[in-house]
């Protein structure tokens, strides 16, 4: 079985962020990045479902130059291979314009199962799997806990709110959406980190594929949201803000 | 040109955040001049579409096939596909739930848009709205402006809207009667299941102690743990400490958890991506203690302290004693 893993590169969640110049997106020069989280998961069940059927595991990533390093975090984990669509400006694209670059890539590729992380942890769309999927004529499941593979087709576990699930049965090719979860993640072992530097990385210029399109939909400005609520923050060293804390819960709010 | 709602309903019953969404249409309504048209496909679609029509709405469609039965997201698709085509509005909205997120942004391809998924608020401006949504798991905000000609699509998220703000009507009521095939039909739903009877019910506590990725390891939710039991509390989590397996999943607060309102609710190390706040804004007095002064989880705190969790936690369990002697 051949996958793809839709994988993207991502501030690192701790970052400290602030709007660049232009005020539409964030000044990017002291970011640290790493593999978008959802995405380590969809490339977990990708590396588990070869594991017990064997096959080849695709990363497929759309992103900088600097996004080479979380190809190579993949490729070490236990990829084969990747491809790499590299683009310095992500913003002039929109969700539709990544997805039609992802699709073009995955013309000569024919794999049997795609799968990607359910969403970004940078703009959250949760989208350019589904979005993918209808460009390539799949069908897909989004939301996913579980992935088992039947003969010539997929059975998976989609979330439903509050604690309800349902089973899904789906022909293949198609493509998921992994929710974080679905599995325990694995390290990069020193061996994997060896081998994974002869490993194949196929770089596309983005332009190589698809001119870029006029975009459906732009961001206009980017901003630090403003407060709805009155929060009284509580300062001094840690046993002072929590006596504080406490005389606020047992006389204003009446809770202790 | 019309604002087109789609609501939602599962087994004959009404997704509430369908007419949350209906507020928002019914605001940006007023604002642009435009009709609010509503929709609503599946199981007792036209019973549900004279409810809807109590509302102040031009038109209420039901639309029916039997294929709309069981949710799937071809049919959902190619079903509302052709209402659009045939309706012809600006603006399509959405309630941001699960099943959107599953066929929304297939259904904008058809019509070469991309879905602002999510969004928490809008303005107008020269004559066209512009919608916020959150990055960045709630962290930074942007505005978002459709750059293609209509038809346009959105999805709104729970709780952005009031729908006690609804003014009431009486729509017209159409039936429509969309073209599917079985046989292009892909995937096969089974019937909705829980994983297993909840051995904790967090609903009832009045005491939560909700512990998140702040903590770092499994080894360190004793100290929690602690200030748990300090306060009679249950103890609760965010969905990373429940994926790794620190905590049971039945203990997960948010929107694929357990929706919480307690009288006091003590957030530890969350940052407060939307998925966790949810689940637990509606609490009576929120105090969070977190490192990053930014953190989301701020925006919705009473009570805040800044800080390294693992010096203020302990310090609080020894300010609970004391007060509670």
């Amino acid at each position: 079985m051949k996958t793809i893993v839709g994988l993207k590169q991502v501030p690192a969640r701790d970052s400290l962020l602030r709007t660049d110049a232009s005020g539409r997106w964030i000044d990017e020069s002291d970011l640290a990045f790493e593999v978008n989280e959802p995405d380590a998961y969809a490339l977990e069940a990708a590396l588990q479902l070869k594991e017990k059927h064997g096959g080849e595991v695709v990363v497929l990533t759309v992103g900088p130059p600097r996004a080479a390093q979380s190809i190579r975090e993949a490729l070490a984990k236990g990829a084969d291979r990747a491809i790499h669509i590299e683009e310095e400006n992500l913003g002039r694209w929109d969700t539709l314009g990544i997805a039609r670059l992802m699709a073009r890539a995955l013309e000569t590729e024919k794999p049997d199962l795609i799968l990607t992380g359910l969403q970004s942890d940078d703009l959250g769309y949760g989208q350019t799997g589904v979005v993918l999927a209808e460009l390539l004529g799949l069908p897909h499941a989004t939301i996913i806990m579980q992935v088992e593979k039947l003969d010539g087709a997929i059975r998976v576990k989609r979330e439903l709110e509050e604690g309800w699930f349902e089973s899904i049965e789906i022909p293949l090719p198609a493509l998921v959406t992994v929710q974080s979860g679905i599995a325990k993640l694995r390290y990069a072992t020193l061996m994997g980190i060896k081998k994974a530097k002869t490993k194949e990385i196929r770089r596309v210029p983005a332009a190589e594929l698809v001119a870029a399109p006029a975009a459906a939909v732009e961001i206009s400005r980017v901003y630090i949201p403003q407060k709805a609520k009155q929060t009284e923050i509580l300062t001094g060293n840690a046993k002072e803000a929590a006596a504080r804390l406490v005389e606020r819960l047992k006389f204003g709010a009446r809770v202790l | 040109m019309s604002i087109l709602v789609i609501l939602e309903q599962r087994a004959g019953v009404w997704n509430r955040m369908s007419f949350e969404t209906l507020a928002a249409a019914a605001e940006m309504g007023r604002q642009l001049g435009q009709p609010v048209l509503a929709a609503v496909a599946g199981e007792r679609a036209a019973v549900l579409a004279a409810e809807a029509a109590a509302y102040k709405i031009d038109t209420v469609f039901a639309v029916e096939h039997p294929l709309l039965a069981r949710y799937t997201a071809d049919a959902y698709t190619t079903a509302l596909e052709q209402l659009i085509r045939r309706v012809n509005p600006e603006l399509v909205l959405l309630p941001h739930t699960y099943r959107v997120r599953d066929f929304a942004p297939k259904l904008a391809t058809r019509f070469g848009r991309v879905l602002v998924s999510d969004a928490i608020a809008h303005r107008i401006e020269d004559g066209r709205p512009v919608l916020v949504r959150q990055l960045f798991q709630g962290k930074l905000n942007a505005d978002v402006r459709f750059a293609s000609a209509p038809p346009n699509f959105a999805s709104i998220q729970a709780g952005a809207y009031r729908a006690d703000s609804l003014a009431p009507g009486a729509a017209a009521v159409e039936s429509f009667a969309p073209d599917l095939a079985a046989g292009r039909i892909r995937t096969q739903p089974g019937e909705p299941f829980r994983e297993s009877q909840r051995g904790v019910d967090l609903a009832a506590a009045s005491i939560i102690v909700s512990v998140g990725r702040g903590i770092k390891e499994k080894d360190n939710i004793a100290v929690v743990e602690q200030l748990a039991q300090a306060l009679g509390a249950e103890l609760a989590a965010s969905r990373p400490i429940c994926d790794n397996g620190w905590l049971p999943m039945e203990r997960q607060v948010g929107s694929s958890g357990q929706t919480v309102a307690p009288k006091l609710y003590l957030a530890v190390g969350i940052s407060g991506a939307i998925q966790h706040l949810v689940g637990m804004k509606g609490s009576k007095t929120i105090v969070a203690i977190n490192k990053d002064e930014n953190a989301p989880i701020f925006e919705v705190a009473d009570y805040g302290i800044v800080g390294d969790l693992f010096e203020v936690v302990p310090a609080l369990v020894e300010e609970i004693r004391k007060a509670k002697g």
